[in-house]
C-alpha cells in the first residue's frame, strides 16, 4: 500500500481523568500523512490533554495511540520504550508550545537551538550542524546572521520561528502545535500562520494544532476536531463545519466568532 | 622559593601548635573543663548534639572545647566521631505525649489540659545585658515548682484536634516501611517523608530558619500556628532480642514542635488543618519550629500544591541544608587550585591575544 | 589491593580506631560499590558514603576508596595538583600513616596506590597500580542540568545531546571549545563521566590506560570507575576535535617540554618560571640529567 492509504497516527478510544472529572473522555480518530488537524474548543474543553496523550507527554487512563514509523511499522506508542519514545519525539516528531520559552533553551544561541536535535541523534560535524542550522534559519524566514544570537533578545514572533526551525531540522513526519500563534501580536500571526501553512504544505507534514480560534483552524486545517467537556460533538472538513456547523455547540461556538 | 610555593609537612605541624595556642588562649585564665561547657553552654551542646546526631552531652561539649567554640567545627568532630560508631540496634519509637514536660506551650489555645507551661525559655526576658553575670558567684535564685500534675502525661493539642477530624490524622505510610537513613544509604529522589524529616533533622539550623522564614514571606504560604512546642524528657525503650520485650535503657532531651498549617482540601481530601513536624535533641526550640516549617513546604507535592518556592523543592533544599557538605565544599576554595587556573590562565591569555590581534585587524 | 584488614586484625597505629579508620562493614560496603562500578565503567554508583574526619570537597571520596582497599603491603601515593608536598596531600598522606603504617612514597612507579585531586602523573601508570581520583561533582551534566531526576534518566537513554550543545556554543562563541579541566569523556562509548578536575591536558592519558581507575565523590556520594584497557574519548567535533595544551615554555628546573607547568610568580615585578607541576616527575628528571 502506498503512503497515502494508510493513516499516519490512529488514536483510538483515549480517555484521561483527572479526579472525578473526564479530561478526556473516549476520543477517536485518524490523521493522514500531510493532513492538518485542528481540535478546537473553549478552555477546559480537553483539548490541550488530547495533544499531551496523543503525543506521549502524558500518558492516558485508556485508549491507544498508534504511529506508523518510516521503518519499523505501525507501533503502540505508549507499549515503546521509554528511550523509543523519547527518540521518536525528538526525531519523527516535533512539538511546539504556545509560549516558545518553553520550547527553547533560552540560554545558547539560536543555532545550538536548531542543532540540539542533530547533536543528540549523533551529528558530530560543527560546520555541517552549523550548514543546517542555517537552512532552517532561512527556510523560517530568519535572517542566518542571527545565528549566534540568544533567543533572549528575539521578539516573540521570531522566539516562535525559531522554535519551529528547531522541531523542523530531523525532517519529522508529524508536528503538535498547541496554540503556536495565540501569544502574539495579530499582524505577527497573520505571517507565522503563513508561514506555517507552506512549511506544512512543502514539508508534507501531518500535523495536530489546538486551538480557540477558529480563523487559525479555517487558515491551517483540513480537517477540524471540536471538542466539548472531553468528548468530540462534530468532527469533519475544516470548510464545511464552519459553513454548517451542525451541533448546537458548534453553531455557538462559529456564530460568536464569525459574526462581523 | 620553590619550597615556599608548595607547602609541606612543617606547615602543617606549625599550624597545629599555633592552633593550640590560640584554642587555650592567655594561660593566666583557667581552663574550661567539660563540665562547665556542657552544663553551662547547655543550648551549644544541644545544637552540636542534634546537628552532629549523637546524644552525648559529654562528646558534645568536648567538641565544643576543641573546636574553640564554633558549633559547625564542633558538628564536624561529633559526625566524624559518629562514622566510627559500631551500631548495635534500634529503639523503639519515641512517645513524645509521654514526655516529662519541663515546657509546653500552644499559640492555638488559650488555656488546655495541663496548661501553658512557659519553663526556661529567652522568650520573655528583656534582652538587656546583664552585667551581673560579668561578676561570677553571684547567687542564682530558686525556681518555684509548678503545682499542677507534676509528671503526669500532658495530652496532645494535635489529639485534641484529632477528635474532631480537624487535623490530618498521623498514619504511617503505606506498608509502613521501615525509614531509609541518609547516613548509611545515599540519598535517592524523590524522598519520602521520613527520609526528609532525617535529613532536616540533621540539617544546619541557621539554614532551616532562613528556609521556613522564606515560607512565611511568601516563597510557598504555608499559614502556620504553632500547635505545640514541648521541650522535656523522653525515655528510650528497646528490645533486646534475648528477652523479646522493650526494656527502658535511659532518657533523652528532646523539643518537638508540631506546627498546624491551613489546607483548603483537594480532590481526595475534605478541607482540614495540616502537619509539620520538627524534633531536635535537647532544649532547641528555633531548630524544631524551623524544621516544622519546612517539613510542611515539602509535602506540597503530596497535598496537591504547586511547586513554585525553593522551600517546596525538595532536592534543592534537602542536598544543601548539612553544614558539613556545605561548610566543606565552600571551604574546599582554598585547596590549591593551581592547576586548573593554570589552565584557566593559558586559555584567558590565548582569547585576549586573540582579540587584540582581531582588533588590530579590523582598524 | 590486600585483604588483610579483617575484623579484629590489630593493626591500628592510632589507638581506638581501626585500620584505615573505617570500620570494616563500611569498607565491604565501599568495595561492593567499587565492584559495581567497575562493572559498569563510568557509571556512577551511589554509596553511603560516610562523614571522614577531613571536611567535604577536601577529598572524602577518594579517602574512603583508598581506606576500604588499601593493605598493609601497598605503598600509598598522595598528590595534589601534581605535588606530593601540597599541604592537602600532606596531610591525607599523614591520616594514613597515622590509620595504617603503610609505606608511602613520593616515587609513582613504586606506588601501589596513588590517591590524587587534579593531576595524572606523567610517568605511565602501569597494570598492577590503582589510580583514585579525588571528585567535587562527579556529575558532568550537572552545570547544564542542575536535578539529578533528570541526569539520572539521559544517562539511562544515553542522552547527551545537551553535552555537545555546550561545546557548540563554546565554538560558536569562541571560536574553539574552552573547557580547559574537568573536560568531559565517553567511557566505553556508554556512559558520559567527569575526569574529576584534572587539566584535559592529562585526559588522553585515561585511555587504556594499563591502571585500574577509581573515583569518589563523598560529599556527592557517588564512585565510579575506568576499568583497565577501557576505552576513554575525550568529546569533540571531527571538525573541532578535542586539543590539549601546548607551552611555549620549558620546566625551568628539569628543562621538560611535554609536562605540565605550574607557572610561579617570582618577584614583585611579575617576573614569573614555569616548573612541572608533577614534582615527582621534575625530581627524576633532576637525577637523570645530574640537576640540583
Amino acid at each position: 500500500m502506498s503512503d497515502h492509504e494508510l493513516p499516519i497516527l490512529k488514536v483510538d478510544k483515549l480517555s484521561k481523568r483527572y479526579g472525578n472529572r473526564l479530561a478526556v473522555d473516549d476520543v477517536s480518530f485518524d490523521l493522514w500523512p500531510g493532513e492538518v488537524l485542528a481540535v478546537v474548543g473553549e478552555s477546559g474543553s480537553g483539548k490541550t490533554t488530547l495533544l499531551n496523550c496523543v503525543s506521549a507527554r502524558l500518558e492516558p487512563d485508556h485508549g491507544q495511540v498508534s504511529f506508523r514509523t518510516r521503518h519499523e511499522g505501525t507501533v503502540n506508542v505508549y507499549r515503546l520504550s521509554q528511550a523509543a519514545r523519547r527518540l521518536l519525539s525528538r526525531t519523527d516528531w516535533g512539538y511546539v508550545h504556545q509560549n516558545p520559552v518553553d520550547g527553547l533553551r533560552m540560554d545558547v544561541s539560536a543555532g545550538a537551538n536548531v542543532g540540539e536535535r542533530l547533536m543528540a541523534l549523533g551529528e558530530r560535524h560543527y560546520g555541517r550542524i552549523r550548514q543546517e542550522a542555517v537552512q532552517w534559519l532561512t527556510r523560517v524566514e530568519m535572517q542566518e546572521d542571527r545565528i549566534d544570537e540568544s533567543p533572549i533578545t528575539f521578539s516573540g514572533g521570531m522566539r516562535q520561528r525559531l522554535q519551529i526551525a528547531r522541531n523542523l531540522v530531523t525532517q519529522p513526519r508529524l508536528v503538535f502545535m498547541d496554540e503556536p500563534t495565540s501569544g502574539l501580536d495579530v499582524s505577527v500571526q497573520a505571517k507565522l500562520l503563513d508561514l506555517l501553512r507552506n512549511l506544512t504544505q512543502q514539508l508534507h507534514l501531518a500535523a495536530i494544532v489546538v486551538t480557540h480560534d477558529l480563523a487559525v483552524a479555517r487558515l491551517l486545517a483540513h480537517r477540524m476536531l471540536v471538542m466539548k467537556d472531553g468528548r468530540i460533538v462534530e468532527q469533519g472538513l475544516t470548510d464545511q463545519l464552519l459553513d454548517d456547523p451542525q451541533h448546537p455547540y458548534t453553531q455557538l461556538l462559529v456564530s460568536s466568532v464569525l459574526q462581523p | 622559593m620553590y619550597v615556599a610555593v608548595k607547602g609541606g609537612e612543617r606547615a602543617i605541624a606549625n599550624s597545629h601548635v599555633l592552633l593550640a595556642g590560640a584554642r587555650r588562649g592567655d594561660l593566666s585564665t583557667p581552663e574550661l573543663s567539660i563540665a562547665q561547657i556542657e552544663q553551662q553552654l547547655r543550648l551549644a551542646v544541644d545544637r552540636v548534639m542534634t546537628e552532629g546526631s549523637v546524644y552525648d552531652r559529654e562528646l558534645a561539649a568536648l567538641a565544643i572545647k576543641q573546636a574553640a567554640g564554633d558549633t559547625v567545627e564542633a558538628i564536624f568532630l561529633l559526625r566524624a566521631y559518629r562514622a566510627t560508631l559500631p551500631r548495635f540496634g534500634y529503639t523503639e519509637a519515641i512517645n513524645t505525649v509521654a514526655m516529662r514536660v519541663r515546657r509546653r506551650i500552644s499559640a492555638t489555645f488559650k488555656d488546655l489540659p495541663g496548661g501553658q507551661v512557659l519553663g526556661p525559655t529567652y522568650d520573655y526576658t528583656q534582652r538587656l545585658l546583664d552585667f551581673t553575670l560579668a561578676a561570677e558567684g553571684a547567687p542564682v535564685p530558686e525556681a518555684q515548682e509548678n503545682a499542677s500534675s507534676p509528671n503526669k502525661p500532658f495530652v496532645s493539642v494535635m489529639e485534641l484536634l484529632g477528635q474532631e477530624g480537624l487535623i490530618e490524622p498521623e498514619l504511617p505510610s503505606a506498608g509502613d516501611p521501615p525509614p531509609g537513613d541518609w547516613t548509611r544509604e545515599p540519598p535517592s529522589f524523590p524522598a519520602s517523608r521520613a527520609e526528609r524529616l532525617q535529613n532536616l533533622a540533621r540539617g544546619d539550623e541557621g539554614y532551616l530558619l532562613a528556609m521556613g522564614y522564606s515560607t512565611q514571606r511568601g516563597y510557598a504560604n504555608n499559614h502556620p500556628f504553632a500547635g505545640e512546642i514541648r521541650f522535656g524528657t523522653v525515655e528510650l525503650e528497646m528490645v533486646p532480642e534475648e528477652l523479646g520485650f522493650p526494656i527502658v535503657i535511659g532518657e533523652i532531651e528532646l523539643t518537638e514542635c508540631q506546627m498546624v498549617n491551613q489546607f483548603t482540601g483537594s480532590k481526595t481530601a475534605p478541607p482540614q488543618f495540616t502537619r509539620g513536624y520538627g524534633l531536635a535533641f535537647g532544649h532547641s526550640e528555633r531548630k524544631a519550629m524551623a524544621m516544622s516549617l519546612v517539613d510542611r513546604a515539602l509535602r506540597a507535592e503530596e497535598l496537591g500544591e504547586a511547586i513554585v518556592a525553593p522551600a517546596q523543592m525538595q532536592e534543592f533544599v534537602l542536598s544543601h541544608s548539612d553544614n558539613l557538605e556545605s561548610s566543606g565544599f565552600v571551604q574546599h576554595l582554598k585547596l590549591p587550585h593551581y592547576v586548573d587556573f593554570q589552565s584557566e590562565l593559558e586559555l584567558v591569555r590565548k582569547m585576549r591575544a586573540k582579540h587584540v590581534s582581531d582588533e588590530g585587524q579590523a582598524a | 589491593m590486600n585483604a588483610r584488614t579483617e575484623l579484629g586484625t590489630p593493626a591500628t597505629t592510632e589507638s581506638g580506631y581501626n585500620f584505615a579508620y573505617l570500620d570494616e562493614r563500611t569498607k565491604r560496603m565501599i568495595r561492593r560499590a567499587i565492584l559495581k562500578a567497575v562493572a559498569i565503567p563510568g557509571y556512577q554508583v551511589p554509596f553511603g558514603s560516610r562523614e571522614m574526619p577531613l571536611p567535604y570537597g577536601w577529598g572524602t571520596g577518594g579517602i574512603q576508596i583508598t581506606a576500604s582497599i588499601i593493605g598493609a603491603d601497598d605503598v600509598l601515593k598522595v598528590i595534589d595538583q601534581g605535588a606530593d608536598d601540597t599541604v592537602n596531600a600532606v596531610n591525607i598522606r599523614r591520616f594514613f600513616q597515622r590509620t595504617t603504617g603503610v609505606a608511602t612514597t613520593d616515587r609513582t612507579t613504586e606506588a601501589t596506590l596513588i590517591q590524587t585531586r587534579h593531576r595524572i602523573p606523567e610517568t605511565p601508570l602501569q597494570a598492577h597500580q590503582i589510580m583514585i581520583y579525588q571528585v567535587p561533582i562527579p556529575e558532568p551534566l550537572a552545570k547544564l542540568e542542575p536535578r539529578e531526576a533528570e541526569t539520572k534518566m539521559m544517562h539511562g537513554l544515553s542522552e547527551y545531546g545537551l553535552m555537545h550543545v555546550k561545546l557548540y556554543e563554546d565554538i560558536a562563541r569562541y571560536g574553539h571549545i574552552v573547557t580547559t579541566y574537568d573536560y568531559p569523556v565517553m567511557v566505553d562509548d556508554r556512559y558520559l563521566m567527569s575526569p574529576s578536575p584534572i587539566p584535559k591536558f592529562d585526559n588522553p592519558k585515561m585511555n587504556m590506560n594499563p591502571a585500574l581507575q577509581l573515583f569518589g565523590a563523598g560529599r556527592e556520594k557517588r564512585i565510579y570507575a575506568v576499568p583497565p584497557y577501557t576505552k576513554v574519548e575525550s568529546l569533540g567535533f571531527e571538525d573541532h576535535p578535542f586539543e590539549v595544551q601546548r607551552w611555549s615554555h620549558h620546566c625551568a628546573l628539569c628543562g621538560a617540554g611535554e609536562s605540565f607547568l605550574d607557572e610561579v610568580i617570582t618577584d614583585d615585578a611579575g617576573g614569573r618560571m614555569f616548573l612541572c607541576s608533577d614534582t615527582d616527575y621534575c625530581g627524576q628528571r633532576r637525577t637523570e640529567q645530574k640537576l640540583p
